[in-house]
């Protein structure tokens, strides 16, 4: 096969079951467009010996059973993957919705990203819910997103001593980011709301709610609609709302 | 099928139920956990006829007091912390058949720091997305997704038919853990984000444990290692073994329980045979790095595998005072059951061919011990054999 994968990819080893496919040093979302349709190439392939695979913002982590695969052979199978992917075989995003209850006492720190960003609470919600945001990748806790594309206007610095336990749902800003806590943990966010749905659940069939390339759409609600949502969530009736999307 | 086998009395320093990880769910932030040494949890349940990823319970330092609560066999290996059954001294690496009311306990740490409980059958607790290991920071898995507390119970799936007590792992594979050791690596993936001085203090220097160290990591101390220009990268992902240095020029090793991904340069990974030496590696032990390629690592990892494949010894073999296996059945003279195969000497024994080479009248069988060559002599005369070592 003529190898037309480009010579702009960097194949790293790390060590003798990992290898990192670097596709740039940028965080870009065309870029992670690259990570994640390879990740989903490797998916539904039939390629033996991978282990698991770590897609981020620019590169893709495959680990591998070297009784298996050795790296060379894994290498040429991925550059067969890539050449299948530029024949045009694309995969448009999944849009998730995420319900959320700004402010009061499910956004404490809501005040405080108005002051820096000299806005009132509902331009800043307004402009926190009207971007799609791309889940670059997944990390820090289980089902964690790491999300792009806020607007700066409501870019806000960590707060200066972090939380020692944020509840799960919580809806925070992080300089230039913004994402969700899927379980309760320690975190410096600037708190601004909160939603009903789990991102992170044991108890359903996919544990995780967003994956990797997913885009979220933050949807405002009423607190009493927010507590509904809630109440179907516990109960297991609620479907949230998805769509594909074209970037 | 499940059964009640142990009540724990005391659940010791840090005792957690793992098995090899949850691998699979890494894309979604979901850290795979599993036995810090891998090695020595796969020998425990080969001991026992159980699958290599059967749970077993984890123990730390200071190992548990548990009762067993039904009869039972079990194998302990790993790090020794001086078990006991009945308040005599319990043989490692050997399964063990526990009757009711028999208990086991740790008198502290000898050499390396953790000890894995292997049971016939596997620790049952629930599947979580395909392992039953805890992952304690966010209480997944495990046993209610926490370590061992005193008074819980804990049940072992239904055995393997084979299982027997008396199997025992050759002697030359048991590991010896503790003080300095060599690990490893195979530089990268961000070993161009270092200066060439960097690479040498890096591959050259003794490096401390400290005791900053845990299931997630462990932070070493030593000559400051230099990036060309920053110690940040664009986060990607980690793997068992992967070392970051971040801008203090101070390596950290991840482990088990790491974090998915980090923002932090990695100068190298471990490779896969050597990680169990880490793991039981204890504050104050020295460690040095040693440069190996890819192709390298994977050709060891493969003969190391080979090796182990024949390291379980049934009781009805019996072995010398080195642990190793006669190569021929006793009241034979082992030459009988030489052939000559395309001019060599080859010899059946246990299911693996052994090619024999012959030296001033003296047999040679090559045996390998991790990547090493070792000479064992038979006399022609009967089955006794000499060690050359």
């Amino acid at each position: 096969m003529v190898n037309t994968v480009d010579k702009d990819i960097r194949w790293l080893p790390a060590g003798d079951r990992g290898l990192v496919v670097e596709f740039g040093n940028v965080i870009d979302p065309d870029i992670n467009r690259r990570v994640h349709n390879l990740a989903q190439s490797i998916i539904e392939s039939d390629l033996i010996g991978i282990s698991y695979i770590v897609p981020t913002y620019r590169s893709l982590l495959v680990e591998y059973n070297p009784m298996n695969q050795n790296f060379d052979s894994l290498v040429n199978a991925l550059k067969t993957l890539l050449n299948g992917l530029k024949e045009g075989k694309t995969i448009a995003p999944k849009l998730v919705e995420i319900p959320v209850i700004y402010g009061g006492e499910y956004g404490p720190d809501i005040d405080f990203v108005c002051k820096s960003s000299k806005l009132s609470i509902d331009q800043v919600i307004d402009i926190h819910s009207s971007a799609n945001y791309l889940v670059y990748m997944l990390g820090f806790t289980p089902g964690f997103p790491y999300l792009g594309g806020m607007n700066e206007r409501i870019a806000t610095p960590r707060l200066k001593t972090p939380r020692t336990s944020i509840p799960a749902g919580s809806v925070g800003i992080a300089e230039k980011q913004t994402g969700v806590y899927p379980i309760e943990s320690p975190g410096g966010w600037q708190l601004i709301g909160y939603t009903p749905v789990n991102l992170f659940d044991l108890a359903r069939e996919k544990s995780v709610l967003l994956e990797p390339g997913n885009y979220v759409r933050f949807v405002p609600v009423e607190e009493s609609m927010g507590k509904k949502i809630r109440t179907e969530v516990t109960e297991g009736t609620y479907e949230v709302k998805t769509s594909h999307f074209t970037p | 099928m499940s059964n009640k086998v142990f009540e724990i009395l005391q659940p010791g320093m840090l005792t957690t139920v793992q098995d090899l990880g949850r691998l699979g769910y890494q894309r979604l932030g979901v850290p795979a956990a599993g036995a810090m040494d891998q090695f020595a949890i796969k020998m425990g349940n080969r001991l026992l006829s159980n699958n290599d990823n059967d749970a077993a319970l984890e123990a730390t330092f200071m190992g548990p007091s548990i009762k067993a609560i039904s009869d039972t066999i079990i194998a302990i290996t790993g790090g020794d912390l001086s078990p006991t059954l009945n308040g005599k001294i319990l043989p490692m690496w050997e399964s063990i058949s526990l009757k009711e009311g028999d208990t086991i306990s740790f008198e502290g740490p000898r050499a390396g720091i953790r000890t894995y409980i292997c049971i016939a059958g596997g620790i049952d607790v629930p599947l979580i997305m395909e392992s039953r290991s805890t992952y304690l920071r966010s209480n997944i898995g495990g046993y209610l997704g926490r370590s061992l507390q005193q008074g819980d119970i804990l049940s072992s799936s239904t055995p393997n038919k084979e299982v027997v007590k008396g199997r025992k792992v050759s002697t030359y594979i048991v590991p010896s853990y503790g003080g300095d050791v060599t690990l490893r690596v195979v530089l990268g993936p961000q070993d161009s984000e270092f200066t060439e001085d960097g690479i040498n203090t890096f591959l050259t220097s003794k490096y401390v444990v400290t005791s900053q160290m845990d299931r997630m990591g462990i932070r070493l101390e030593g000559t400051e290692i230099t990036h060309r220009e920053k110690a940040d990268i664009i986060s990607d992902g980690i793997m068992f073994g992967s070392i970051q240095i971040p801008g203090n020029g101070q390596p950290i090793i991840m482990m088990a329980d790491r974090q998915t991904t980090g923002g932090y340069t990695k100068i190298a990974t471990i490779i896969s045979i050597d990680i169990p030496k880490i793991s039981q590696a204890q504050p104050g032990d020295k460690i040095q790095f040693d440069k190996v390629t890819v192709e390298n690592a994977q050709n060891l990892l493969k003969e190391f595998e080979e090796t182990i494949q024949n390291a379980i010894i049934d009781p009805s073999i019996q072995t010398d005072s080195f642990g190793f296996i006669p190569p021929s059945i006793p009241d034979k003279d082992p030459l009988e059951q030489l052939v000559v195969d395309e001019g060599v000497i080859v010899a059946d024994h246990m299911g693996k061919r052994y090619i024999i080479t012959q030296k001033d009248g003296i047999y040679h069988i090559p045996i390998n011990k991790r990547g090493k060559l070792k000479n064992f002599d038979i006399t022609s005369s009967g089955t006794s054999y000499q060690v050359e070592i």
